[in-house]
């Protein structure tokens, strides 16, 4: 097997006083759906948002693809932090898409996908354009374009913020519980998305407290619990009996998104 | 001298006192921008001088600034008009405004947001100029356009600096032709007019920027 798109060792990140992850190593196969799952306050947002340097760690490293990401750590164990052009470099292999959405809203849904290319990467207007309309056609949504993110329902929100990840050809796609602020009826086709994403073999790590579409799309599980990985494996071996009482008892709080189907 | 000539002479000073007062705040409003942007730089060679400025500029009278600048220029080896030395003081002035006004609006970005364009690969410029600038000037518009409206009242003091603006010329035209009520009554009208354009073009402003909200 290849290796892993990310490597995480020995993960520590506290917020003042508190420490929130406490010794995480986790790999993140290549075109794989790893899927974080825990109890709200174990620290799930924290770590994916470690993964895009959103948030520095405390100690322990991350690399993105054997590179390092935010900081070098020298032969004593020391590190520094590296300069915020490295940073951006780092990052081109990520995408990230938001719980809320975090379209710019002065900005159309194709201003929204077009802005990196166009300020960025330096593409001409027109270029720019047409490679975002390709990302609105994948996510369904090219006749809506020129609408400005006020003008769009949480789903189709969701689906444009998905596509501007998408049209700067991230080989990482992290989510963050991507369906948490929709309306039930909205989820589904936010979902669909991703699921369509995941059989395109993008490597991506999902938050999400959809315990259905962890189970049936994710590849790889991660629990997370208080800060610490508490199991990791493939669904089959993650959900199967007997089964951790950490588990048993969180799955318990999430009977209606979908888990009961675990029980 | 007849009416009609007094409202020709009128509008010749109205004439100054809008492109005066106009520049002043386009001026202004491009240099807050930077100073609002320096204030909130986490980088102290840039936030500590843009906050002494904006201090200075909100902590002393105009009419202080206007002669300082009029009798500062000249002294430093630059030759500066009258008209020079106002659009200069007056941009300044409504610069330090403006830049406090958008320090508001830049604040209240919603943090998402700069995270989104963080992703997006935007460097810390093109955040600023692409995403939380205009942000921040639609949160801001009616502040912006408060200070506008203050600043063309407050261009009746760049007469002290020789510029012969509406207020001057009114003065002026009373002195000579002893008639102080009709004219300080025709110049109210005009100032009345002039920011009632202004209104204008700033609720035009808000309603163009509306990014598809009903
Ligand atoms: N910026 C911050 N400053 C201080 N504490 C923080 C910060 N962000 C998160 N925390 C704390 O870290 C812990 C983990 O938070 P995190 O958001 O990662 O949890 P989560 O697993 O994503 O929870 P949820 O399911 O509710 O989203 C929480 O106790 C939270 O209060
Ligand atoms: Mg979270």
């Amino acid at each position: 097997m290849s290796h892993p798109a990310v490597t995480i060792r020995g993960l520590h990140k506290s917020f003042g006083a508190v420490e929130v992850l406490r010794g995480i190593d986790l790999d993140i196969p290549r075109a794989q759906v790893t899927c974080l799952i825990g109890p709200s306050g174990s620290g799930k947002s924290t770590l994916l948002r470690c993964m895009a340097f959103l948030e520095e760690t405390s100690s322990g490293s991350i690399l993105i693809d054997d590179a390092p990401l935010g900081f070098r750590t020298h032969a004593d164990g020391s590190r520094t932090r590296l300069p915020a052009a490295d940073i951006r470099t780092a990052r081109r292999k990520i995408g990230m898409v938001f719980q809320q959405f975090n379209l710019w809203p002065h900005m159309t849904a194709l201003g929204n996908v077009s802005e990196a290319l166009k300020t960025v990467q330096k593409l001409g207007r027109r270029e720019a354009e047409d490679r975002a309309m390709v990302q609105l056609k994948k996510v369904g949504l090219a006749e809506r374009a020129d609408h400005f993110p006020s003008q769009l329902s949480g789903g189709q929100q969701q689906r444009v913020a998905i596509a501007r990840a998408l049209a700067l050809e991230p080989e990482i796609m992290l989510f963050d519980e991507p369906t948490s602020s929709l309306d039930p009826e909205l989820t589904g086709e936010v979902l669909n998305v991703m699921r369509a994403l995941a059989d395109d073999g993008m490597t991506m790590v999902v938050v999400s407290h959809e315990i259905g579409f962890s189970a049936s799309v994710g590849q790889k599980i991660a629990f997370l619990d208080q800060g610490q990985l508490l199991l990791t494996g493939t669904p089959t071996e993650v959900f199967g009996k007997p089964r951790h009482p950490r588990l048993d008892q969180f799955l318990e709080t999430y009977l209606d998104r979908g888990a009961a189907m675990l029980l | 001298m007849n009416s009609w000539k007094l409202w020709m002479l009128l509008l010749q000073g109205a004439g100054l006192t809008v492109a005066v007062s106009l520049l002043s705040i386009a001026i202004g409003l491009a240099i807050g921008a930077v100073i609002s942007a320096g204030m909130l730089s986490s980088k102290q060679v840039f936030a500590v001088p843009s906050r002494l400025f904006v201090s200075f500029f909100r902590g002393v009278p105009l009419l202080v600034q206007l002669l300082l600048i009029y009798n500062l220029l000249p002294a430093i080896g630059i030759n500066v008009s009258s008209v020079g030395a106002a659009i200069t003081g007056l941009s300044l002035c409504t610069a330090a405004y403006q830049a406090e006004n958008l320090r508001g609006g830049l604040m209240s970005v919603p943090k998402g947001l700069i995270e989104a364009a963080e992703m997006a690969g935007l460097n810390a410029t093109q955040q600023f100029r692409r995403i939380r600038l205009p942000i921040a000037f639609r949160l801001t518009l009616p502040a912006i356009i408060n200070e506008a409206i203050m600043i063309l009242k407050a261009s009746s003091l760049v007469s002290v600096v020789g510029v012969v603006e509406l207020t001057r010329m009114t003065q002026d035209l009373s002195a000579s032709t002893y008639r102080p009520l009709e004219l300080f009554a025709m110049a109210g009208v005009i100032y009345f007019i002039i920011n009632w354009g202004l209104s204008f073009i700033g609720s035009y402003t808000e309603n163009a920027i509306r990014w598809g909200r009903p």
